[in-house]
């Protein structure tokens, strides 16, 4: 680095620059830029405003700094993340009640009538989506019906637990995608790889589920291991590409996503992996000896070993990144890479080590669904599990347990999603939309006070917005 | 021991191993497989490229056998010219594909039990055909990330596009309002995209994969909701109108591609030769450039970084959502959700694969285009090879370009930072 | 669809390229006086200006002169539009004006040349020159037309470039004239240059110089910031010293180098560092016919031989940018070497991994500590031991034992006097000197054979600076070898033993720390004065002869 380069393509690019002290804001060009390696949108950790500034920035020079990204980053910070957390939800619920009401031809129609009608308009609206919100309440954590029919001993204890019991199920996949992106985000790695890996580990853990009769004390940790396996294979190769090349890993995952899409659809119809007894694209069922254990032996109540293994993993992870040797290196490469390469910390080997278990980690989650609850091999037998996935650890601010607690309340909205749809008649995919969009609100805690502080004082928001304008 | 170079200032000689020899050496391997495996496999029967749109009429025969090892031999001629010259890569590599190619096509043609023809006019239609959402999407992409902001998004736009041309097709009664409407709901993710992205510095591959899952949703959620309900009065929008250019439809095995067009197709190749033109030899394409190179010197010279980057981003959202239309309007009629299944990813690996360049991105989304016509060929002479793997070579090609395995592939250098001013 | 509508999402503020032929100009203010008063800029507690008054005549060459820090790029962004000031105004001409931006800076005849050039490395010559003013017929540029001008300006001033060069292949220097040149096409009548030598060479920043002097005598006022003495005086009609934010007073070019640096300084600067006679023995680090490339594959060490003993400290002196930083970086296992071999103690390690080397008893104190020295995120304590966390006591193999690291954190910042408000504090929040005192401590805390300290005081308060000079020779005093890289020829006469001056990526001679200042600089600037030919690498003559071996051998086969 002899002199000059061009600029802030690379975070050590700045380093000729060293003229300058500490105290002055100069306005070298990195300091046009958010370091990318930052997660701006959920952030990660935040013990303190001067870890959030970027890298290369000496800590004077950045209280000194009155920018709007500082005031930003301030407004980020300062702010309650639980709270930002709350209102994202809320605001989001908010919308898809909109969207309930704008897709549901009787309500709409009923708008027409606002000003001859305004009660029964708004009271039928209310009415509407008050049922919508209240059935997936129901479907997602426990409905009160039920409980009142179980005291009377009109039904069984197993249906009081069941809308517990499927948020538990539909968690679990999506606390492993979430943990296959956020282990790797605190490398400074963004994994949108997560559905790639899930559908390799699904094929590993499969095969072994639809393959072998072994006893099942066997065979189930077989086949765990065989899709950690495929599916850390899968993360790994990302990461030996970026860390030899220096190939984009978001470019890298994308495409392997749709390679192990199309490779799945390609493997269920080999012989032997193919149901010989029907004519679709599926494969042989699962072993009943292959399958993952239910919590519960019961019919009703699927929720099984997944979610335990899950909230291990989260653990395991959270004991990583605190206490684990691996967590330091790879902590400090995804902070800092230039100064973890000068204290001796192999960069490329960490990165393809992270991308390995972040894959291993992404696998679990699609042999969860594969050993769990899909019956055998499909196409989409996965969903969007690696997507939402991204946006399970987004909500969770890369965190472990964050991520525990995004995963159960996605689970949860998934499991009401359905109940919802069941009861009230408004399509599922309307958790889709509100899961993106609470998402997109937390990523932006600015908005969301921006719009909450609308909501108090029109005056007020008047201001801020000239302020940002 | 630097005796002999003490005042040269390259401290390096070029390797011996340059891209093109590597390359060069890939290809010598496909040759020889070509000319060895595909040689022995093919059949003795005539393979038989036509010329037109069926598998009648004019065109010429190659023996299969004969076929297969001829064009294998052609690409590796191609592979060895490469290692020993170490020069003229796209030239050769062209030709060694394409041997490889042929060779592949003669041996499964020879031994197909269906059919030993290949309408080569049908196959260039299709190509053309399934590279027009692409050239759109990648477009879009490069009109957002040359200006320095990450488009993941195209998905979402190219998805909202087909919605809305779906849905404000159908109300209005009139095809070409759904098209507006289909640039303008492509504009209006965009415009999402643009204010978390440059506003409020949320990370860009973020938002963009939090907008695809958003968009899909949405339209997901209004198809169940409304159109699936009544397709008449909410899903069927007009028929797109084909405008063949008199005479020059009937020029062999381009003509139907090119000249048998709509406003689609037509529109695709106007849109390259305009984005082209305005990104190299415009004033706002210049300072495009800057933009997404180095905000900070654009600035400096009084350039309005984030206003340049707003306009961007929506133009890019106008551009995706018209290509999204095609999926709704041209190649099925309505919208059916999650239609666009990928395109949208794919058309991003057709904008990193053309460099960020619009002929680029174009002849990529040509190429990949190609692909997909060959794979539904070849399933249709009931050829053994996997359709799935065919699909998979675009996306294994941006991984080798990417990886710097096919030269380096260099992004605009402040694509996907955020702009704040000092 | 979108060729003509967008043009308008750049501004056209600033009036497009003119044609500056002759009568054109003279129709335009030539000359431009410009006053500051009172302007004020904080930044939140720090107030980096503080009531400045500047005034710059027409056709003059004022000096800006101050330390590292003392507020001068401030002032000028301020000027240049990118900072508003919080008090005081600029007038231009007597008359007060607002520059909001860079724009409005350009509009009234105001230039600049960052010390960032602000250059698209992609685009070429003519492209980046007439960027935000670009000729055009409807939208559409006017290639032609803008290759001339170019072509104009840089004949006129005697700047020659090539307008179709693209500015990543062209040397700093060259970047440097294609800023000069942009401002100058932008019609501007007072150029604002902000530390532009701190990147170049002695010969080009010679050139520099003369440039300037051209550019005077073709009328234009230019605003000169530096802190170097020797640029100041050689070319500059008046000096305003800035310290601390503040204008501490004019002065003339003729006044004595001294007097500056007191003014600058605030007082009279003896930088020594008390320490006894060396006492060297067996050679720990030997490098032998060194060759590394930068990362632009330029040679930038180019055949270095150094021999280092224990309980000596060798000092590189040399301009920035002579191959200094891949050197260490090299002998670190950072930077792979095209050629010739690295021992420690008799052992090769031309080849070892960064952490073999650092194991081996190797201490380095990066050059730039925020970017390679510390984790700005990590706390303190995680800091001090970024790398000895996989050693007993701090870590197993897979485990870290946190209360360990704690308790080192503890015992060091007690030693080195680590002011932080525990050792969980982000290591960011500190001061720079105590940044540095962090790494200090870190590489301090294994014996040493070796240490490795490069611009070890840069950016750090005095008291600091005395600390870790005080530190060092402690090092070398236990036995340890010590290799102290800095560009202030000051640091490395107080601390070295023995000095090797860098030129080119060669070590043109090793002298006594005691040789006169006049002697040094020439040889940082490449001449070599008991020598007839001016680069090659003759080793020094004199006492130095104990180093010699590897050295000789290479002179003769570099000549």
């Amino acid at each position: 680095m002899t002199s000059h380069e061009p600029m802030e393509v690379e975070p050590g690019a700045t380093a000729a620059s060293p003229e300058k002290g500490p105290a002055l804001p100069t306005p070298g060009v990195d300091q046009y830029h958010v370091d990318p390696s930052l997660p701006a949108a959920g952030g990660v950790e935040h013990h303190d405003q001067a870890d959030r500034q970027p890298k290369h920035r000496a800590p004077e020079e950045a209280k000194a700094k009155r920018s709007f990204a500082r005031t930003f980053r301030e407004e980020l910070w300062a702010n309650n993340n639980f709270t930002v957390t709350l209102l994202a939800i809320v605001l989001a619920l908010i919308c898809g009640a909109v969207l309930m009401v704008v897709g549901n031809a009787e309500v709409r129609d009923q708008w027409q009538y606002l000003l001859y009608q305004p009660g029964k308009t708004i009271g039928d609206t209310w009415a509407f989506v008050s049922t919508a919100y209240t059935d997936m309440f129901k479907g997602a954590i426990v409905n009160p019906d039920t409980v009142n029919r179980w005291y009377w001993n009109m039904t069984t204890w197993q249906q009081v637990f069941y809308p517990i019991s499927e948020t538990l199920t539909n968690a679990a996949p999506l606390i492993f995608t979430g943990l296959a992106v956020a282990v790797p985000f605190r490398a400074g790695l963004f994994n949108i790889g997560g559905q790639g890996q899930a559908i390799m580990g699904a094929i590993g853990g499969g095969t072994v589920g639809l393959a072998l009769s072994l006893p099942a004390v066997i065979q189930v940790p077989l086949g765990v291991l065989a899709g950690a396996l495929l599916g850390g294979l899968w993360g790994y190769l990302v990461g030996i590409l970026k860390a030899r090349t220096g190939a984009h890993e978001v470019i890298l995952t994308i495409m392997l996503n749709n390679i192990a899409f199309l490779f799945l659809g390609w493997f269920i119809l080999q012989k032997g992996i193919k149901d010989p007894a029907r004519s679709d694209a599926i494969s042989k069922p699962i072993q009943e000896s292959g399958r993952l254990p239910q919590l519960i032996p019961d019919p009703l109540l699927r929720a099984n070993l997944a979610i335990v293994l899950a909230v291990l993993a989260a653990a395991g992870v959270a004991w990583l990144l605190k206490r684990g040797r691996f967590g330091f290196e790879l902590r400090a490469v995804g902070h800092n890479p230039h100064a973890a390469a000068t204290a001796g910390i192999k960069v490329g080997t960490t990165v393809a080590l992270t991308m390995a278990l972040a894959g291993a980690l992404a696998g679990l989650g699609g042999t969860s669904v594969a050993l769990g609850t899909a019956p055998a091999l499909t196409v989409d037998m996965l969903g969007q599990i690696g997507f939402n996935g991204i946006l399970v650890a987004l909500l969770g601010r890369v965190r472990p347990w964050g991520v525990v607690g995004a995963g159960l309340l996605f689970g949860a909205l998934q499991a009401g999603g359905n109940a919802m749809q069941t009861f009230s008649g408004v399509s599922v995919e309307l958790v889709g939309v509100i899961q993106a969009l609470i998402v997109l609100f937390v990523a932006a805690p600015a908005l969301v006070k921006a719009i909450y502080r609308l909501r108090r004082s029109p005056a007020a928001a008047a201001q801020a917005g000239l302020a940002k304008g | 021991m630097t005796t002999s170079t003490m005042d040269v200032e390259l401290a390096v000689p070029e390797a011996y191993w340059t891209r093109t020899r590597k390359t060069g050496a890939v290809m010598v391997v496909l040759g020889l497989l070509a000319t060895i495996v595909f040689g022995a496999l093919a059949g003795s029967e005539n393979a038989r490229f036509a010329l037109g749109e069926n598998i009648s009429g004019a065109g010429f025969d190659i023996p299969g056998t004969f076929g297969a090892i001829f064009f294998g031999l052609v690409a590796l001629a191609a592979g060895v010219a490469m290692l020993v010259t170490g020069r003229y890569f796209g030239v050769l590599t062209g030709v060694a594909l394409a041997g490889f190619i042929i060779s592949a096509l003669c041996w499964q043609m020879s031994v197909s039990p269906v059919s030993h023809t290949m309408p080569l006019g049908f196959i260039a239609a299709a190509t053309f055909t399934a590279a027009i959402p692409l050239i759109f999407g990648s477009l879009g992409g490069v009109l957002c990330e040359r200006s320095g902001v990450v488009n993941v998004a195209i998905e979402g736009q190219l998805l909202t596009g087909a919605f809305f041309g779906a849905l404000f097709g159908t109300l209005t009664g009139s095809f070409w309002l759904g098209l507006v409407a289909a640039a303008v709901g492509g504009a209006l993710l965009s415009a999402i995209l643009a204010v978390f992205a440059i506003k409020y510095l949320v990370d860009q591959v973020v938002v963009g994969i939090v907008l695809n899952v958003f968009a899909g949703g949405l339209t997901a959620f209004f198809y169940e909701q409304v159109m699936r309900p009544d397709t008449d009065a909410y899903n069927f929008p007009g028929k797109v109108p084909s405008w063949p250019i008199p005479g020059l439809v009937d020029i062999p095995i381009l003509g139907p591609a090119l000249f048998n067009g709509n406003i689609f197709s037509y529109g695709s190749l106007i849109a390259v030769a305009v984005v082209t033109i305005a990104l190299f030899r415009t004033r706002w394409g210049l300072r495009t450039r800057a933009v997404g190179e180095h905000p900070a010197a654009a600035d400096t010279v009084g350039i309005r970084v984030l206003g340049l980057r707003y306009a961007n981003v929506l133009i890019a959202g106008l551009v995706a959502g018209f290509g999204g239309a095609y999926f709704s309007m041209l190649s099925t009629t309505g919208f059916s959700k999650y239609m666009v299944s990928g395109a949208g990813f794919i058309a991003l690996a057709a904008m990193i694969f053309g460099r960020w360049h619009p002929v680029g991105a174009f002849f990529a989304s040509l190429f990949f285009g190609f692909f997909g016509a060959l794979t539904g060929f070849l399933t249709s002479i009931s050829s053994p090879i996997p359709s799935q793997f065919l699909s998979m070579l675009p996306y294994v090609a941006t991984i080798f370009a990417v990886a710097g395995l096919v030269g380096r592939v260099r992004a605009p250098a402040a694509d996907g930072k955020p702009y704040v001013k000092g | 669809m979108s060729a003509h509508s967008p043009s308008d999402g750049g501004t056209s503020r600033p009036p497009p390229l003119t044609e500056p032929s002759g009568g054109a100009r003279d129709q335009r203010r030539s000359e431009l006086r410009l006053e500051l008063r009172g302007i004020t800029k904080r930044f939140g507690d720090l107030v980096a200006n503080d009531d400045i008054h500047l005034t710059v005549e027409p056709g003059e060459i004022h000096a800006l002169l101050g330390e590292n820090g003392a507020g001068k790029s401030t002032l000028m962004n301020v000027l240049y539009g990118l900072l508003q000031p919080d008090e005081g105004e600029i007038l231009v001409d007597g008359a007060p004006v607002r520059i909001k931006g860079p724009g409005d800076a350009i509009k009234v005849g105001i230039g600049m040349v960052h010390q960032h050039f602000m250059l698209v490395p992609v685009f070429s010559v003519a492209e980046n020159i007439m960027l935000g003013a670009e000729p055009a017929r409807g939208g559409f540029i006017d290639h032609a037309k803008a290759v001339k001008l170019v072509r104009d300006v840089s004949q006129r001033y005697g700047l020659p470039l090539d307008p179709d060069a693209i500015i990543e292949d062209l040397p700093i220097g060259i970047q440097q004239r294609v800023e000069i040149v942009k401002a100058l096409t932008r019609d501007v009548d007072l150029l604002i240059l902000d530390e532009p030598t701190a990147v170049l060479t002695p010969q080009e920043t010679d050139e520099l110089l003369d440039v300037m002097r051209g550019l005077k005598a073709a009328g234009k006022s230019i605003v000169f910031i530096t802190h170097k003495l020797r640029e100041v005086k050689a070319v500059a009609d008046r000096i305003t010293v800035i310290r601390r934010g503040r204008t501490v007073g004019t002065a003339d070019p003729t006044a004595p180098e001294s007097e500056l640096a007191e003014l600058m300084v605030g007082r009279a600067v003896v930088l020594e560092v008390p320490k006894d006679e060396a006492v060297p023995g067996e050679p720990v680090l030997e490098v032998a016919g060194l060759v590394v490339a930068d990362d632009r594959e330029h040679r930038a060490v180019d055949g270095v031989d150094l021999v280092v003993r224990a309980g000596e400290v060798l000092g590189i002196a040399g301009v920035q940018g002579n191959g200094q930083t891949e050197l260490v970086e090299s002998i670190m296992g950072l930077r792979p070497s095209r050629a010739g071999t690295v021992h420690l103690s008799g052992q090769p390690i031309t080849t070892w991994h960064t952490r073999q080397v650092l194991r081996a008893g190797v201490g380095y104190v990066p050059e730039d500590r925020s970017v390679d020295g510390l984790v700005k995120e990590f706390s303190v304590a995680e800091n001090l031991v970024l790398d000895l966390y996989d050693l007993p006591p701090f870590g197993g193999r897979f485990a870290l034992d946190l209360d360990a690291i704690e308790a080192q954190a503890e015992q060091k910042i007690a030693e080195f006097d680590v002011r932080t408000q525990s050792a969980h504090q982000p290591v960011g929040a500190l001061s720079g000197g105590n940044q540095q005192k962090v790494i200090v401590a870190r590489e301090m805390s294994t014996p040493l054979k070796l240490l490795i300290a490069s611009q070890p005081t840069r950016g750090v308060d005095v008291g600091s600076i005395e600390f870790i000079h005080s530190r060092i020779v402690a090092e070398r005093d236990r036995g340890a070898a010590v290799l102290v890289v800095s560009s202030e020829l000051d640091e490395v006469v107080a601390l070295a033993d023995r000095v090797a001056v860098m030129y080119r990526g060669r070590v043109l001679a090793i002298v006594s720390p005691d040789t006169p200042r006049e002697t040094l600089g020439l040889l940082m600037a490449g001449i070599d004065p008991s020598s007839t030919s001016p680069t090659t690498g003759t080793p020094a003559s004199g006492e130095q002869d104990t180093q010699g071996e590897g050295m000789s051998e290479h002179g003769e086969a570099a000549s």
